[in-house]
């Protein structure tokens, strides 16, 4: 039996009262969020929107992508190969960032670190974060020049920001009794890492790894389309934007469609095995 | 655990950290990509940014326009989840084991999700703007179809782990079906949801900005016009906003969510 979750209060209570903090808040947010959302139809730029036509023309557009697909510009040893290279791109990104994290993450993680350092690093990260991933590519371009590199570096600096944050809740639940036990035998820091720390969490960090993979897939084929990196994203990009043909388009999405359920059905055989209780 | 146990996990170690190795070469034999030439650019691209966005005075007179643009990605981005969060609660009410109305039905909306969630919203923005032209419209229809597949993820993870106890005693008490959700499923997994919004609205104001950059609406039209001009000091504070922008609705949400879960 699966036991009901009742919601307490600080001194152990059950909360009955018809008006309590909960629900307020909880209003408050769908009324506000409802309000905003009116507000943005009002304010919403519809230059040179008809959208009887448009609704008309992207069902059409739709019935040609995905019923005739087809590809003309390229063949299909490229396209194998402009897949290749947004996959390698996603690749190399999802595992300098596992490993720059990794360090970072030891750093992060309160029991195994100072806690200025700790709170240092999580802010940085959170900063890394807020900026946008094409943003950093775009970035990165004007130093590095438009190419793999910038759109790898970009990509890094999100993963980072993103697996940092994974990792150090991993770190941080490892049993205290077992780094206290290491600590009692006399082992270095870095031998409690080696011998507690990465034993006990290894499998937590390789699923974060694929999970953030699964999105760095994504990640490239935006890249690709907005910032030139090259690889599908940018065949996607020039079929829709310069040749406007809606078959290539099909095609090219279907690739993607194709590659992302593949990771999306491993990475949800990972999280049911490796975190039976957490949704995210 | 013996000797022989050790030797098997070190090998498969060792096994799975050459894969590794070799996986990464090939990737970057694939991509041209090249490791010290990345690693030194790091340097270089961080004295760039303190040489180069800095933001000055003078540039703080293009604010106000600056400002409307992210003001109307915001709000895209808001109106983009809400009304997807809309059509999410019923693929997810039917989509949910617990709340399954039939079979095929469940099946039908998982398989709506799981298009709309895996074709990335870059593809979905340039299939739109097709017909829909360069208007915020774009933008939101694109953030809309990629919150639907996420959003009616969560949401029949949500349900589904809500238990069916609840659902089983309005059974019992011969509520009609939509007493029960109304009664059992909302109250019970509407602060999860409202969680999942909020966190949807964060990625949709990232994403948002990506979209703008390739439907030129809002803020990632501006910084894509800023940096096409090599106006770098309106790149910086376009980029300075989007962060402020960012960490307030973050930290916005956190609070509700503490409060709520």
């Amino acid at each position: 039996m699966d036991s009901v979750y009742v919601k307490r209060n600080k001194a152990g209570r059950i909360n009955i009262k018809a008006g309590n903090k909960v629900n307020s808040v909880i209003n408050t947010t769908v009324i506000s969020l409802t309000l905003l959302t009116v507000i943005a139809f009002l304010l919403f730029d519809y230059t040179g929107l008809d959208i009887g036509r448009a609704v008309v023309e992207t069902a059409s557009n739709l019935k040609t992508m995905f019923l005739q697909p087809a590809f003309s510009h390229f063949t299909w040893r490229e396209g194998l190969y402009q897949l290749g290279v947004t996959i390698s791109l996603a690749v190399l990104a999802t595992i300098l960032g596992a490993i720059i994290a990794f360090f970072l993450a030891l750093w992060s993680a309160v029991n195994l670190s100072n806690r200025w350092v700790s709170k240092a690093i999580k802010i940085f990260v959170a900063f890394i974060r807020a900026v946008p991933t094409v943003l950093w590519v775009l970035i990165f371009a004007i130093a590095a020049g438009l190419g793999s590199e910038a759109a790898i570096l970009g990509m890094l600096f999100h993963s980072v920001a993103y697996l940092v944050k994974a990792f150090s809740e991993a770190f941080e639940e490892v049993d205290k009794g077992m780094l206290e036990a290491l600590k009692s035998t006399g082992a270095g820091w870095w031998q409690t890492v080696t011998h507690a720390v990465i034993p006990s969490t290894s499998t937590y960090l390789l699923s974060w790894t694929f999970l953030r993979f699964e999105i760095n897939f994504s990640v490239a084929v935006a890249m690709g389309a907005a910032a030139g990196a090259g690889g599908i994203g940018f065949e996607l990009f020039m079929a829709s934007g310069f040749y406007f043909d809606l078959r290539e388009v099909g095609f090219i999405t279907y690739a993607i469609l194709l590659v992302a359920i593949v990771l999306e059905m491993m990475s949800t055989k990972l999280k049911q095995r490796y975190f039976p209780s957490a949704v995210k | 655990m013996n000797e022989n146990t050790f030797k098997k996990r070190k090998l498969q170690t060792t096994v799975f950290f050459i894969a590794i190795i070799a996986v990464s070469f090939f990737s970057a034999s694939m991509t041209d990509f090249n490791l010290i030439d990345g690693i030194l650019t790091i340097p270089s691209a961080f004295i760039w940014m303190g040489e180069n966005l800095i933001i000055t005075a003078d540039t703080l007179s293009k604010l106000p326009n600056i400002m409307e643009k992210l003001i109307e990605t915001i709000f895209m981005s808001i109106a983009a989840t809400t009304t997807a969060a809309i059509l999410s609660f019923f693929l997810g009410v039917a989509g949910s084991k617990t709340t399954a109305v039939n079979g095929v039905l469940s099946a039908f909306a998982r398989l709506i999700a799981s298009f709309a969630r895996n074709i990335p919203v870059v593809a979905w923005a340039l299939i739109l703007l097709l017909s829909f032209g360069q208007n915020s419209m774009t933008g939101f229809l694109a953030l809309f179809v990629g919150t639907v597949g996420f959003l009616t993820r969560a949401f029949i993870e949500s349900i589904d782990e809500a238990g069916i106890s609840a659902f089983e005693a309005l059974t019992a008490t011969g509520a009609t079906y939509f007493q029960i959700v109304a009664k059992a499923v909302i109250p019970q997994c509407l602060p999860q949801m409202i969680s999942w919004i909020l966190f949807m609205i964060e990625t949709n104001i990232r994403s948002a900005t990506l979209v703008g950059i390739l439907t030129g609406t809002g803020i990632g039209y501006a910084f894509d016009l800023y940096y096409k001009m090599l106006d770098y000091q309106a790149v910086a504070l376009v980029t300075l906003l989007i962060v402020v922008a960012v960490i307030m609705i973050e930290l916005l949400s956190n609070h509700v969510r503490k409060v709520i879960l």
